[in-house]
């Protein structure tokens, strides 16, 4: 076997592993959460005796490590459970899968996710790139300059002061993002375009910088000197002699990066009232709707695990060592 | 390999070059107003310690300066061109076309990313001298040129899929691709071991003399240069000592500091008799892993006296040292130690025995915590093996410092603050601190220059003669091994191949190894490597 493809095989293997621990601590921080579902639902005013068989009615009242294996069984059949919310005290069942509920809540953000990489992604390596040729001239320091001050605003204050300018005193762009499952495309893509604007804003300076530092970092090695000692003009030892051995350290920052866009942008959903997981995941947290939490957070980690692997492998296919061992 | 008779065209002309450094918020002198002239087809041979300027002498004569240096006066004119005044586009019309670079560290020079043949003909198919494939054929033809072996295929390979003597050839081949006007070789055999670098060498002299390519080869190895050069140029501190014809250079050096380098190399010990042993290893093997190190591997060492272990890079000589210090605990066999028996790891052994074998690294630099002061340094074994303290401490501190030959002001400083030398001397001070009877030296002269490696290898023998010291010496210098040993130990890939007293190791017949590595030493006669190859033909 290549050793490209068992090395592949054995990162998958630890992501799973990864994937297991993660749900162990999933499980148990959520059991730490205080409050009782039975109680907040049914309201102080419960007696002891509904709040007990309504606990019963949800297996509440089975011991934890049951309840933890009931669940991982459920997920590895890709049963998520049932929502808490939408049962009563009056015994009728209007509650629905979490599957159901997450799912085209997910749609949604991997669209804002997916929409946003691929604006922010190339623009953060072609900045990257330019700021590492024309390093310390006056585009390289405002460039810097520029996306450094956009990272360091709250992503809520970037979303309001854009909806001010482009939205309230010039009517360019939408403010709410509102979307459901019937908005055409191109409409869509209009009601996203302030919630893409200000995440590219906020995620762009990490990987532009990263881009940038590998680079330059490289052009201190004696096979920079060699190259430009054999004539190589600027741009082909930064794009040439330079860029191929960075990617490994670009790759693990732009992984970040998107697992931020999914993960991460609960603020950014709230401010453009946009149907993401986050949100999702937030009103399960004050509701405590349990197997709704649960979902969200192992979607979360297999995003994380995910991605990161993904970086890896590039790690690995870019480094001619492992790629064509001797 | 004089021309002196019939020079060609003036080729390269510098005339009072001056060149500082940006340091410490300062610009300071590097080249302090040097000349230098090279005809077409000639090699001129530039030579000096660490720091003398050579390297940047060797860059700048293709117009290029190292990040944070300048020009600050002189020409640097280039068949007409004075490369002093250009700019880095103007000067790139010549960087890989008519004047090319070969430098020290293949492996760290080569892109490892690029496949080799690739990079080998990359600045020749830029300037358009030759399309694609002539150019790829022409590099083929290069490296059987430079007897590469698979000349067809080793161009597909990517730089870490050979070895560095392969790659030092491959840059030569790089380097002649264009077929410059002129080469500028920079330390290229430095880090290659004897054996590989008389095959570097001689593929080397044989392509530029074949294409009478001009060359300046930069090299702190007399030996090396007496080989490759028409013409030698000694610096020091970024001037000129002296200039002459190779031979007359070798047998009349006129200045005093040119005649100081010469003499490094007959520094020679008397030898010792072999007396009672003091540490004994029968039948080691070692092991990193499953990937056996060391075979079999039996030696003596006498009290008082100075056992050399030579080899070459993979010969296992320093995995030997580890085994007796016990950081790679042996897998079968037996250490002992003034008649008992060393437990095999480190942890398994008594503060007295690790007291009582102590060890000097080669890198002094990174052997030392650079944020404690020498005083803390030196001071830390005392207080470990010896309970000192206070006033007593720093009174055995001062003496060490006596000891090797430097004093009390040092106490305060940091490794940073110490030149390369006197690193190496508190490194063995350190060493002394524990009051030994056997220290292990494991090539601590090789990152030196060739007269600080004499002081120190004088003050190891003058220590040994006061103290009573058992010295194991790990090197792959022979010029070392004759300096300092009374027995020689020869290894080659994990086994001893021969062991014995010096004049017996030294005196044929040898083993088939030992007579290889012996011979690939070079010498200062400037016929030596053109004899060496016939004689070699013969066999």
């Amino acid at each position: 076997m290549h050793p490209v493809l068992s090395t592949v095989l054995q990162r998958l293997g630890l992501g799973l592993a990864t994937l297991l621990a993660v749900s162990v601590i999933i499980f148990i921080s959520i059991e730490l959460l205080p409050g009782d579902f039975g109680q907040i639902v049914l309201g102080q005013a419960a007696t002891k005796e509904t709040v007990a068989a309504f606990r019963l009615e949800l297996g509440l009242d089975k011991p934890p490590y049951i309840r933890y294996f009931d669940w991982v069984a459920g997920v590895v059949r890709g049963d998520l459970g049932q929502s808490f919310s939408g049962r009563a005290a009056s015994g009728q069942d209007r509650s629905r899968e979490v599957a159901e509920l997450i799912g085209p809540r997910l749609k949604n953000t991997l669209f804002l996710a997916g929409i946003t990489a691929l604006i922010s992604v190339p623009l953060a390596l072609i900045l990257g790139i330019s700021t590492a040729l024309y390093r310390n001239s006056i585009y390289d320091r405002s460039i810097n300059a520029t996306t450094l001050t956009t990272i360091s605003f709250p992503e809520f204050f970037v979303a309001y002061i854009l909806i001010l300018f482009l939205s309230s005193l010039n009517q360019w762009l939408p403010s709410l993002a509102n979307v459901d499952a019937a908005t055409p495309l191109d409409e869509r893509l209009l009601r996203i375009a302030l919630p893409v604007l200000t995440l590219t804003l906020v995620i762009i300076a990490h990987m532009m910088r990263m881009t940038r530092a590998a680079i330059i970092n490289l052009l201190a090695s004696p096979y920079i000197q060699m190259a430009q000692l054999s004539g190589a003009s600027r741009t082909e030892v930064i794009i040439k002699h330079a860029l191929p051995n960075a990617w490994a350290p670009i790759a693990t920052v732009i992984a970040f990066n998107l697992a931020y866009l999914v993960v991460g942008v609960v603020v950014v959903e709230v401010v453009f009232v946009y149907p993401g997981i986050g949100q999702l995941m937030v009103d399960a947290v004050t509701t405590r709707d349990i197997p709704v939490v649960q979902g969200c957070a192992l979607i979360f980690a297999v995003t994380y695990i995910l991605l990161n692997l993904s970086a890896d492998i590039i790690g690995i296919i870019t480094n001619p060592r492992l790629l064509h061992p001797k | 390999m004089n021309k002196s008779s019939e020079r060609g065209d003036l080729l390269l002309d510098v005339k009072g070059l001056k060149i500082q450094g940006f340091s410490d918020e300062k610009w300071h002198d590097i080249i302090k107003g040097i000349d230098l002239k090279l005809h077409r087809g000639e090699i001129m041979g530039l030579i000096g310690e660490s720091g003398a300027g050579k390297s940047t002498l060797g860059l700048a004569a293709m117009g290029y300066t190292q990040p944070g240096c300048r020009i600050t006066e002189g020409n640097i004119l280039f068949d007409g061109a004075d490369l002093a005044g250009l700019s880095d586009v103007q000067k790139k019309k010549f960087w890989g076309n008519r004047m090319t670079y070969v430098a020290q560290s293949a492996a760290a020079s080569f892109n490892p990313a690029h496949r080799l043949i690739l990079q080998t003909t990359a600045s020749t198919i830029r300037s358009g001298a030759k399309s694609k494939d002539q150019a790829y054929s022409d590099a083929m033809d290069l490296y059987k040129e430079l007897n590469l072996p698979d000349p067809q295929n080793i161009g597909d390979r990517y730089p870490h899929q050979v070895s560095g003597g392969q790659l030092q050839r491959v840059m030569t081949a790089m380097a002649m691709s264009p077929r410059p006007d002129l080469i500028v070789f920079d330390e290229p055999t430095t880090a290659l071991d004897v054996t590989t670098q008389v095959e570097v060498l001689s593929a080397m002299r044989k392509i530029v003399e074949k294409f009478n390519t001009a060359a300046i080869y930069i090299t702190h190895d007399l030996a090396v240069v007496a080989q490759m050069a028409d013409y030698i140029k000694v610096l020091r501190y970024g001037k000129e000592v002296e200039e002459a014809p190779t031979r007359k250079m070798l047998s009349s050096p006129k200045e005093e500091y040119t005649k100081s380098l010469w003499s490094v190399r007959s520094l020679e010990k008397q030898e010792q008799q072999k007396g009672e042993s003091v540490l004994s290893l029968k039948s080691i093997d070692a092991a990193y892993g499953s990937a056996k190190v060391l075979f079999d591997v039996n030696i003596e060492v006498a009290k008082g006296t100075t056992v050399a272990v030579v080899g070459e890079s993979g010969s296992g000589k320093s995995t030997t040292a580890r085994v007796i210090t016990g950081l790679l605990p042996q897998s079968s066999g037996i250490i002992s130690f003034d008649g008992e028996e060393l437990p095999k790891a480190l942890k398994d052994r008594t503060k007295e025995q690790k007291r009582r074998i102590q060890m000097i690294y080669q890198m002094a630099d990174t052997a030392m915590n650079p944020r404690q002061t020498v005083g803390e340094i030196i001071g830390r074994p005392l207080q470990f093996y010896l309970d000192m303290n206070g006033a007593e401490k720093r009174k055995r501190t001062l003496e060490l410092l006596e000891m090797i030959e430097l004093n009390g002001d040092f106490m305060q400083r940091l490794p940073s603050e110490l030149s390369g030398g006197q690193k190496q001397r508190i490194c063995i001070a350190r060493a002394l601190a524990a009051n030994p009877d056997f220290i292990i030296c494991d090539e601590v002269t090789s990152a030196l220059d060739q007269i600080v490696q004499e002081g120190i290898l004088k003050l190891l023998l003058r220590l040994q003669k006061d103290l009573g010291l058992t010295y194991l010496f790990i090197t792959h210098d022979i010029s070392t091994v004759k300096a300092i040993s009374d027995q020689v130990v020869v290894m080659n890939q994990g086994s001893v191949v021969e062991q014995g007293q010096k004049t017996d190791v030294f005196q044929p017949p040898h083993p088939a190894y030992t007579e290889l590595l012996l011979s690939s030493v070079p010498e200062m006669d400037p016929d030596w490597l053109t004899n060496l190859n016939a004689a070699r033909q013969v066999d």
